[in-house]
């Protein structure tokens, strides 16, 4: 089988997601890659050097410089032509484009795939992770997203992909790029993060997340995240919360500070390997998950908590 | 301009969902129902278009068992103004779906499509992006706002990094993120006022749309099972617990 995986990519460098999409794709069959965007000569080459990588192919036009699925999914449904499987990891883009492409290709796609089970047969999470499905497609050609915290990442150098242009494509003159507010943060992303320190509704205040939860994630290097309470209540903006419709995540360590522990967020982050938790209602269903729980207020046992760490 | 909203008839995302012991689904005998709240959302947004005066009707439809005229009667009630039922007790893929809203499409001549991201059941996350292919249309997935500006709408869609902001064309298709709106309560006249309003039923093959499924669900099993740990009896403890991982600063 011929597989092909979407580069995830920020026009200088290859995301993280793409290798766990690699690694997924590679119990499939042959790996190849579609690296699209506009300028994207230096992705091309380090997703060449992925562990693994057979041809990347390389589609360098303006029109796809933004990730306009009404640009790439046509260009990904023609390269479809002869691969027999495409694979995108299950991040905003990968959601936004893949069905598209699914659609074009009348085929069915199985999302947010967490293992491959054989050549057509896979397992996935449904209802907000209470349930895991096991499904065997039966379309000719696979369209599949894959859950980044579920496979282990390839390994980012060591290959000698055959990089290859790509002619197809272009602006289908349906939709433009306007803007973003993309927050430049001077820590580890959310889903590759070793260490999260995540924050609840019960800190209160935006105020009181920077007071509390920021030094002790500077002081562990961690990433910073929040429940969907804290982030609806706006004391951190929306690429901070973690759960079924925010990032999921599964670092080594999680710590979860005052967040009680409703259904939506433990999807988000029950695969952590080790989670911490620190609430001071010692029935908070978190502590039913949690490794190591501390039943305290927050605003004293944290801030002593990042002085003796 | 004309709004067409699908909306599915889902477990309530207040009931813990419970797999069914011989591993075929989950158990939905006699349990709470309702609108899935993405797409409650999605009707939220169009009446606000309604009301802005971009939008001049809103038709919510639906595709499911004959119960799922409750859960048009509640985007009526909320203040669509028709409905249609394609009403099927087979499970419904969103590929099939996405042609069932395509031949719809096809027929009402929409502006807009706006539907929920996902639904909380199967979580496929398919649905708007399919019918966006199908029809032709450009996609605004993920909004958390939406202005409709002459023929174009411009849709801020949240992404992992913060917020995107694209130009669509009209007929475009919107799918809704949590904080696009906070959907409103159905007053009790308005209510009743939604029994009267006109609910149409059809079947997928009056769309001509075959609804096998392309995926078979082999089996369904519980998640892996988290215990739980230790309490510990103050920062100290903790302290060492961690620093015993290696955890420290």
């Amino acid at each position: 089988m011929k597989t092909l995986v979407w580069v995830e990519h920020d026009g200088s460098a290859v995301k993280d997601a793409t290798l766990a999409a690699v690694t997924a794709a590679s119990k499939l069959g042959e790996v190849h890659l579609l690296v699209a965007g506009a300028g994207v000569d230096g992705v091309a080459k380090a997703a060449a050097q992925i562990a693994g990588v057979g041809k990347v192919h390389v589609a360098d036009n303006a029109a796809f410089g933004h990730n306009l699925p009404e640009n790439i999914a046509p260009l990904v449904a023609e390269l479809m032509a002869s691969h027999d499987a495409f694979v995108a990891p299950a991040t905003t883009t990968g959601k936004n484009i893949a069905p598209r492409v699914a659609a074009l290709l009348d085929v069915m796609q199985i999302s947010e795939v967490l293992s491959v089970e054989g050549p057509k047969t896979f397992t996935r999470p449904i209802y907000a992770g209470n349930a895991i499905a096991t499904v065997e497609s039966s379309d000719p050609k696979l369209v599949l997203t894959v859950r980044g915290t579920a496979f282990e990442k390839a390994a980012a150098t060591g290959g000698s992909g055959a990089v290859e242009a790509v002619s197809a494509g272009g602006d289908a003159g349906l939709s433009s790029f306007v803007g973003a507010e993309i927050a430049k943060q001077d820590r580890p992303e959310l889903t590759s993060a070793k260490i999260i320190v995540s924050g609840g509704r019960a800190l209160g205040s935006s105020e009181k997340y920077q007071e509390v939860i920021v030094p002790l994630a500077d002081k562990l290097g961690a990433a910073l995240g929040a429940s969907r309470a804290a982030v609806d209540a706006g004391y951190v903006p929306n690429d901070y919360q973690v759960g079924q419709t925010g990032k999921i995540v599964a670092p080594e360590v999680y710590f979860a500070i005052g967040i009680s522990g409703a259904i939506q967020h433990l999807a988000g982050m029950k695969d952590s390997k080790t989670i911490v938790a620190i609430n001071k209602d010692e029935d908070a269903p978190i502590f039913q998950v949690a490794d190591f729980g501390l039943v305290a207020d927050l605003f004293n046992a944290v801030p002593e908590l990042t002085g003796k760490i | 301009m004309k709004i067409l909203v699908p909306v599915k008839r889902v477990l309530d995302y207040n009931v813990k969902p419970r797999v069914k012991a011989d591993g075929t689904g989950v158990d939905l005998a006699n349990v709470k129902m309702s609108m899935n709240p993405f797409d409650e959302i999605g009707v939220e947004e169009a009446i606000r278009l309604k009301e802005k005066g971009v939008a001049t009707e809103i038709v919510a439809v639906s595709v499911g068992p004959a119960k799922a005229q409750e859960t048009l009667r509640t985007a009526l009630a909320m203040g669509a103004d028709r409905a249609i039922l394609v009403q099927t007790d087979d499970e419904v893929e969103p590929l099939a779906l996405a042609k069932i809203f395509k031949a719809i499409a096809d027929a009402e001549q929409p502006g807009l499509v706006i539907l929920g991201k996902q639904a909380i059941d199967g979580d496929n996350n398919q649905t708007g992006q399919m019918l966006a292919a199908l029809t032709g249309w450009a996609q605004g997935t993920f909004a958390s706002a939406v202005n409709v500006e002459g023929d174009h709408v411009s849709v801020t869609r949240e992404v992992d990094g913060g917020l995107e902001t694209v130009k669509l064309k009209l007929p475009a298709i919107v799918t809704t993120d949590l904080r696009l709106n906070e959907p409103r309560y159905a007053s009790l006249p308005n209510i009743m006022k939604a029994k009267s309003k006109p609910l149409d039923t059809k079947s997928p093959a009056d769309y001509g749309v075959d609804t096998t499924p392309r995926v078979k669900t082999v089996k369904v099993s519980e998640p892996p099972v988290r215990s739980a740990g230790v309490k510990v009896a103050d920062v100290d403890e903790l302290v060492a617990k961690l620093k015993a991982m290696g955890v420290h600063s």
